[in-house]
């Protein structure tokens, strides 16, 4: 269980986000949704990469997924929210839970590339499937419940589920089943000599994160009103890690200050320069040469030099 | 499909084959000794491509000048790379390496179009290859026919290098124990430079000589790393050979599939990995890993 004073401090972080539409700015609720959308996609990776020590290259297929099946089942078959919202994240559930079942045999880089493969397939299908998902045109005209259709209203649909589903993996981490993880993580081999079943247990993690992405695709998807190929291509997947790198894979806050910071950094550029891709291949330069542990562990390393001083 | 349009389907699928492998080796190389899965191949094509677009169609100089300028710039470009920037993560983990070489395809895609812009260029084929070879019951173009005999010198070439001569042995050893390797006298670093110039030359020379077979657009680089992901991936990470068969399995998969399923041959390729992968997880000629 979080102790009183994270309890307390997350419901303030939450009480502040939804202060925000007071403000009056249409641009600043909008950012904030992206943002939140984001978080929960970044932290639903962190499950692999940070807690059990997998580098799934290919997690944009089921933020893909949940966005479609989400996306088509409001628009092509009118299904009210109440039910679609659930069928698409359990389809990117199940969807990753299949591709889990074959990536987890392999370990490593070995890993990363069979993810990625996986990935570039359900990129492939969402280019190819035309009839269902509109090719290379993308689906556009999502049809949002109508209560959704305004944008504050959906900045606190998205701000609830978000939160929901950032509670609901913080048990997940911090079970018993986090804690097993996070023993894989650190050593593998001594993990399966104690009894622990690793490559169920990475199965299992590759299924929640694929779940949990499945659930920001959908919220993605509403939000735009449209669904892209592009949201499936690995450079989307190249992204989601970088936010959990750039924050910090350490530690469970790390990707969401990882995905607001990156994003808004991205939008900030954007105003001034169309070369965002030089700014961001020079950030990570930056992570891979001076800060392996993101943000978070820069913060912690500056607080333990001032706590020497 | 009569016998005429199958030995012309199966001939194009070699020249595809043998062209992606040109490229693939270069990954492979790179993947089997320094452990480093380069995002940016596809980009070192792509600039292989554009660099010959520009030395031989904007200068006028011979298309095989635009070959070896691609070469010679590309592995230029991965030197000096390597002992930059690379070469100090080496120790760190796959992750640093893979966010590096993506780091490097965002950089190289805005440079491409601050120097080519996002225009479509296309290079002819070069002069006395535009023609084609009649076989009776099939006609074979030239520039394909060539592309049929250069992939097979490389691989030899290539075999001959790594199977046969002293340096080739090093860089063995290197794959096996740096330490070991470094304790015995040999300069391991220059062994690792070597390597990834050459691995990235390769792809510089497959994007020239893919030049004149396709449109030279912005995103090109995109779709090719991910098509010799596919085939260093159906061959077995790292080996040579298996690079070799998953670029034939590869080009007459997308050649005949464009024939027989025109809208699915993007997405064949992936049916086919996955199917080499659930027999075999490592690839058809990979061996499991070694545990670590």
């Amino acid at each position: 269980m979080p102790s009183h004073r994270q309890l307390i401090a997350s419901a303030i972080v939450v009480l502040l986000l939804a202060l925000i539409p007071l403000a009056g700015s249409r641009y600043a609720v909008d950012l904030t949704t992206e943002v939140l959308i984001y978080a929960l996609f970044a932290l639903s990776l962190n499950v692999l990469i940070g807690f059990t020590g997998n580098i799934s290259f290919g997690h944009a297929a089921y933020f893909a997924i949940g966005g479609y099946a989400c996306a088509i089942l409001l628009t092509t078959y009118g299904w009210p929210l109440a039910l679609a919202l659930p069928a698409a994240v359990v389809l990117a559930g199940l969807v990753a839970a299949v591709v889990g079942f074959f990536c987890v045999r392999l370990t490593q880089i070995y890993f990363a590339m069979l993810t990625l493969a996986f990935a570039m397939l359900v990129w492939g299908i969402a280019f190819k499937w035309k009839e269902v998902t509109g090719g290379d045109d993308g689906l556009t005209g999502i049809k949002v419940p109508a209560m959704l259709t305004n944008h504050v209203n959906y900045f606190y649909f998205t701000l609830a589920v978000v939160s929901a589903g950032i509670a609901a993996l913080w048990v997940i981490c911090h079970s018993a089943f986090g804690l097993t993880l996070v023993a894989i993580r650190e050593n593998s081999v001594r993990a399966g000599f104690i009894g622990v079943d690793t490559r169920r247990m990475r199965w299992a993690a590759f299924t929640v994160a694929g779940t949990f992405g499945g659930l920001a695709g959908a919220l993605f998807g509403m939000y735009h009103r449209g669904m892209y190929i592009e949201n499936a291509f690995w450079t989307e997947s190249a992204n989601v890690l970088i936010m959990v790198l750039l924050g910090g894979i350490y530690s469970f806050v790390g990707p969401i200050i990882g995905a607001a910071v990156l994003h808004l950094l991205q939008v900030f550029t954007n105003q001034y320069t169309p070369y965002w891709p030089t700014v961001l291949g020079l950030i990570l330069l930056v992570i891979v040469m001076v800060l392996p542990d993101g943000l978070i562990g820069l913060a912690r390393r500056v607080k333990a030099r001032g706590g020497r001083s | 499909m009569t016998l005429t349009m199958f030995t012309l389907n199966a001939f194009y699928g070699l020249a595809l084959a043998m062209n992606m492998f040109i490229i693939a080796s270069g990954l492979n190389l790179i993947f089997g000794v320094l452990r480093v899965i380069n995002f940016a191949h596809g980009m070192f094509y792509m600039f292989g491509a554009y660099i010959t677009f520009t030395v031989a169609k904007t200068w006028g100089a011979p298309f095989f000048v635009g070959v070896l300028a691609a070469a010679v710039a590309l592995g230029l470009i991965a030197f000096v790379v390597e002992r930059l920037l690379l070469r100090h993560l080496y120790d760190k983990e796959h992750l640093m390496q893979l966010l590096f070489t993506f780091a490097l395809v965002l950089l190289m895609s805005d440079a491409a179009k601050m120097i080519w812009g996002t225009d479509q260029y296309s290079v002819g084929y070069p002069p006395g290859m535009g023609g084609a070879v009649n076989l009776d019951f099939v006609i074979l173009p030239q520039y394909q026919l060539f592309l049929c005999v250069v992939g097979p010198l490389i691989a030899v070439a290539m075999w001959f290098v790594v199977d046969r001569t002293r340096w080739g042995r090093v860089v063995r050893a290197a794959t096996q124990d740096r330490e070991m390797l470094a304790a015995l006298g040999v300069n391991v670093p220059m062994v690792y430079a070597a390597v990834f110039t050459i691995g990235s030359a390769l792809a510089g020379v497959g994007g020239a000589l893919a030049a004149p077979r396709i449109a030279l657009v912005p995103g090109m680089d995109a779709t090719i790393i991910n098509e010799c992901f596919i085939i260093v991936i159906i061959g077995g990470l790292g080996n040579m050979w298996g690079s070799f068969l998953g670029a034939l399995a590869f080009g007459f998969v997308v050649q005949f599939g464009t024939v027989l399923a025109p809208n699915w041959q993007d997405v064949l390729p992936y049916l086919l990995m996955l199917a080499v992968l659930i027999v075999r997880p490592w690839g058809l000629l990979g061996r499991p890993e070694t545990g670590h």
